[in-house]
């Protein structure tokens, strides 16, 4: 038996069809050369020398007693902040899936902690932690009349980073316990079980493979993380940071290749762990609806402390959040509480903020259309078509996921500073706001490629049968079928390629040149030398852009999205 | 209306899937070869799994024959993709544009085909008008019952006036009620429109009702081709007996063949039957014998005993036993007719045209 025949037909019929050709190969380029081989060069650069290949490199990197150190320090906090994080990620997604709140108070809260992670840049909350509880913490300072103590190190970064990534446990928590059917919970009350067992036998079996996942996602996170050690980490330096200061300030490039490619193994074999076993299994598990609504816990003491317990939590954590606007208002941040607006001016007159927001703004607006548009059209290609080389693309947009913006912006540093493979070619694009804007696309893909994979999964597959069926070439299916269908999130992709574009740091701060300033990059450099009231400032700023960006993209979604024509059929 | 009539014809198809657990190669369609005559109506029956949805996609042009080719008017059609056939698809889904109304729905394929607007306008109008649509232009899909979003699929695929229109499944989401009307409607309007149609169903008694030609198919394989009659009639096969209406399948032994006429004993009786194909005397042979060809008596025919007797109003259903075999039984408009009950004697009788001997 030979499929010979089909596949050359489906060949022929392929080759027919120029734009998703011209399409495939162009995104297979882009691919393979901003996110595969500036890889592929790290590996190149640390096992290579003049001596041949080997292992000289990392025997060197590895000999160093501070790598070494910063490698059990990111996995220590790694694995405090993944069990911490996914620990209270389901206290609150218990709360509000299982226990009947008396206030809508509550739920309120829920939705503005999981959301101020999302607008808010990375470090926001090393800002407002060193501010709180800092030498010159209002908390510890004033209130609790600690003078000394240091917030910098292992806990300044393992709670800023529970704190930053909890909420997205919550989120994947919550769509889990979600889909648990209540009736099996009530077979196990029926039974003669008490709620404590139930939830030990039953609830907890059932979203233990999504507690993994949890967990995994927020450990890579947390050792991916670069701005929160950089500004609250002091001596105490996880792999991220040792990456970039053992380029930036030892200007050892093979030795920092060398580091990369141990943090990016690190993440890679957790991604694939959480990818291929983990995520799988969550959903196996879970795949079925609820029957019907859930009977809430009313009792009291079951209800009481755990609202108590989780409205201090989440008070806490918007308290941290609007202590950096107030952080720019005052004279001096722990000595001086004039109020004052000299430092919003002062960005402005004396630090170039004018510039560093247009910057920042008209690159992450170049890049934001582009992400959607490209992540779109890879979701569209590995849930609707078959072709060659479609496992490569969904291989390497999943990558892309796993990959640290440290170790990028170092892969990018030895990739493109003397051109592709050092031949000079494309060596122009290095230093330019192009390698940038490329760089926000790379970073925001997977994000974008992940929901636009979900949204399309939705969309029967004779949809756009019935469209390619009635004439409309592979273009014009996506043009006028495709798009429309996923423009939710589309928009959304939009707007989350534009927020993360314009608050990320890890691997911009490794590329940029002085010719562009960077709001995120200005904000590091500020809160590193201490000068808390420009860095709040520039903070600020940034926040009500992104959160102003967020708020025009649901009322454009409302007005124009798909969420009205399901409106409609209601 | 329609441009041209097209026949098809397809030549040896063989269609090669994998397993996805065993990771082993099979047959999903086997050497089928049909030829559909230009302005007929065929429909492919058979249980699901026998490969008609993958015949209908192979000649929709979505999925390619690994083996032999399909000819679409004389002309080979396997290496062109499904834009560039001229064949009309009503899916099972109906799979409308949702975010499209009606009029756009149905001019779409026009406007991919840059008609001027006030043709597309015109012919618009006048298919609406034809699948009993008129005014509804501006409703969107979500505003339409199944019955009516099924309407707009097959108004969009007859607007491009295509030389075949394919058919998959498009009744299986509406209700028994609505499907007979649909499926009335949809003869009506082909034979209006003169336009060639296969129809992929499972459902034999909507394949009776509505096709000229029927083939049934199963395991990848033709099993027999031919027109409702032909079918219902004289099945090739068991399989294609049972899965057409009711049958009983009565095993006998041929005791002597003169031409086509023969005896055949059935449980220690011999009756005598015509159109018998050639055989050898003393072999097992097994007629089909459908419920309502067959009558109770009290004497004649073949012995039996009532073990079911049941009173269904327009008709009496029994299951009696010949020997060791059990047989269905209808008995129309049981009114004035003697009722057999539960453990009752009685006899099998039947016309010897009325059976069809495999």
């Amino acid at each position: 038996m030979a499929k010979k025949q089909s596949a050359a037909l489906d060949r022929k019929k392929f080759l027919a069809d120029p734009v998703m050709v011209t399409t495939i190969v162009v995104l297979i380029a882009f691919l393979a050369l901003f996110i595969l081989y500036p890889l592929a060069i790290l590996l190149v650069d640390s096992f290579i020398t003049e001596e041949g290949v080997g292992l000289s490199i990392f025997r060197r990197v590895m000999g160093m007693p501070n790598f070494r150190k910063a490698i059990t320090n990111t996995l220590k906090v790694g694995f405090f902040v993944g069990i911490a994080s996914t620990l209270i990620g389901l206290l609150f997604a218990y709360v509000e899936e299982y226990v009947k709140l008396r206030t809508r108070f509550l739920s309120g809260i829920f939705k503005v902690v999981s959301m101020l992670p999302v607008v808010s840049p990375p470090f926001v909350l090393s800002l407002s932690m060193i501010m709180l509880f800092g030498k010159a913490g209002i908390l510890t300072r004033y209130i609790l009349h600690i003078y000394d103590n240091n917030v910098y190190g292992f806990w300044g970064i393992a709670v800023v980073q529970t704190m930053t990534f909890f909420p997205v446990c919550y989120m994947m928590l919550k769509g889990l316990l979600k889909n648990i059917d209540p009736s099996l919970e009530e077979a196990a009350r029926d039974m003669g079980a008490s709620r404590w067992k139930v939830f030990m036998t039953v609830t907890l079996p059932l979203i233990l493979p999504g507690l993994g996942n949890a967990f995994l996602v927020t450990f890579i996170e947390s050792i991916a993380d670069f701005a929160n050690p950089m500004i609250i980490g002091g001596s105490y330096d996880t792999l991220a940071t040792t990456i970039y200061l053992q380029i930036t300030g030892a200007y050892d490039k093979e030795g920092a290749s060398a580091m990369a490619v141990v943090l990016l193994c690190i993440t890679l074999v957790m991604f694939v762990v959480q990818k291929f076993y983990l995520e799988a299994k969550s959903t196996a598990t879970l795949s079925g609806k609820a029957s019907r609504q859930r009977m809430l816990v009313k009792e009291r003491s079951v209800t009481l402390p755990l609202s108590i317990l989780c409205s201090v939590m989440a008070v806490f954590v918007i308290m941290m959040y609007i202590c950096v606007p107030f952080g720019a208002l005052f004279k001096t941040w722990g000595y001086d509480f004039h109020l004052t607006t000299k430092w919003f001016t002062q960005v402005f007159t004396k630090y170039k903020g004018f510039k560093a927001f247009k910057d920042s703004f008209i690159l992450s607006l170049i890049a934001s259309p582009i992400t959607a548009l490209i992540s779109m059209v890879i979701s569209y290609l590995v849930v609707k078509r078959k072709f060659k080389g479609k496992g490569f693309i969904e291989a390497v947009s999943m990558l892309a996921m796993a990959v640290p913006g440290t170790v990028l912006g170092i892969g990018y540093i030895r990739g493109f500073s003397a051109g592709v493979f050092r031949t000079g070619f494309l060596q122009g694009l290095y230093g330019t706001g192009a390698i940038l804007v490329i760089v926000f696309v790379v970073r925001s893909l997977p994000t974008g490629t992940r929901s636009g994979i979900s949204a399309l999964r939705q969309i029967d597959k004779s949809i756009e049968e019935s469209a390619y069926d009635m004439g409309a070439d592979s273009l014009t299916v996506f043009m006028t079928v495709t798009l429309p269908l996923i423009r939710d999130s589309f928009l959304s992709g939009l707007v989350t390629a534009f927020v993360r574009s314009i608050t990320a740091i890890s691997a911009i701060i490794l590329l940029v040149t002085p010719q562009y300033l960077l709001i995120t990059v200005q904000i590091n450099e500020f809160a590193e030398k201490g000068s808390y009231g420009i860095a709040c400032a520039f903070a600020t700023i940034l926040i009500a852009i992104t959160y102003g960006a967020v708020l025009i993209m649901n009322l454009i979604i409302s007005r124009f999205g798909a969420g009205r024509m399901i409106k409609e059929e209601n | 209306m329609g441009k041209e009539k097209k026949g098809i014809r397809l030549e040896h198809i063989s269609k090669i899937y994998q397993d996805p657990k065993t990771k082993k190669d099979f047959y999903a369609v086997k050497d089928v070869s049909l030829d559909i005559e230009p302005g007929s109506f065929v429909t492919l029956l058979g249980p699901s799994g026998c490969g008609k949805t993958t015949v209908l996609r192979m000649i929709a042009g979505f999925e390619s024959p690994d083996e032999g080719e399909i000819y679409l008017a004389g002309e080979p059609i396997n290496a062109l993709t499904p834009n560039k056939r001229d064949t009309a698809m009503v899916f099972q889904s109906y799979a409308l544009l949702p975010h499209y109304n009606i009029f756009d729905n149905v001019a779409y394929g026009l406007r991919l085909r840059k008609l001027d607007k006030d043709t597309i306008r015109t012919k618009v109008t006048d298919i609406l008008k034809l699948v009993g649509l008129e005014g509804m232009e501006a409703r969107m899909t979500n505003q339409l019952s199944g019955g009516q979003q099924q309407r707009v699929a097959l108004a969009r695929a007859l607007v491009l006036e295509p030389g075949v229109l394919l058919f998959d499944e498009p009744l299986s989401n509406l209700d028994a009620k609505l499907r007979v009307t649909m499926r009335t409607e949809i003869r009506r309007i082909q034979q209006e429109a003169g336009i060639t149609a296969v129809y992929v169903t499972h459902d034999q008694s909507e394949a009776m009702a509505i096709a000229d030609k029927i083939i049934i198919m199963q395991g990848g394989v033709v099993s027999q081709a031919g027109t409702p009659r032909e079918i219902y009639y004289t099945p090739n096969d068991e399989f294609v007996a049972d899965f057409i209406g009711e049958a009983n399948f009565l095993k006998g032994k041929l005791l002597n063949l003169d031409g086509n006429e023969g005896e055949i004993d059935i449980n220690g009786t011999a009756i005598r039957i015509s159109g018998i194909s050639k055989r050898e005397t003393g072999s097992e042979c097994t007629l089909v014998l459908r419920p309502e060809s067959a009558d109770l008596s009290d004497e004649g025919g073949l012995p039996c005993e009532v073990i079911l007797s049941c009173f269904m109003g327009s008709y009496q259903y029994y299951h009696v036993k010949i020997g060791d075999q059990t047989v269905k039984i209808t008995v129309f408009n049981p009114k004035n007719k003697k009722i057999y009950d539960v453990g009752e004697r009685a006899c099998v009788i039947f016309d010897s045209e009325n059976v069809h001997v495999l």
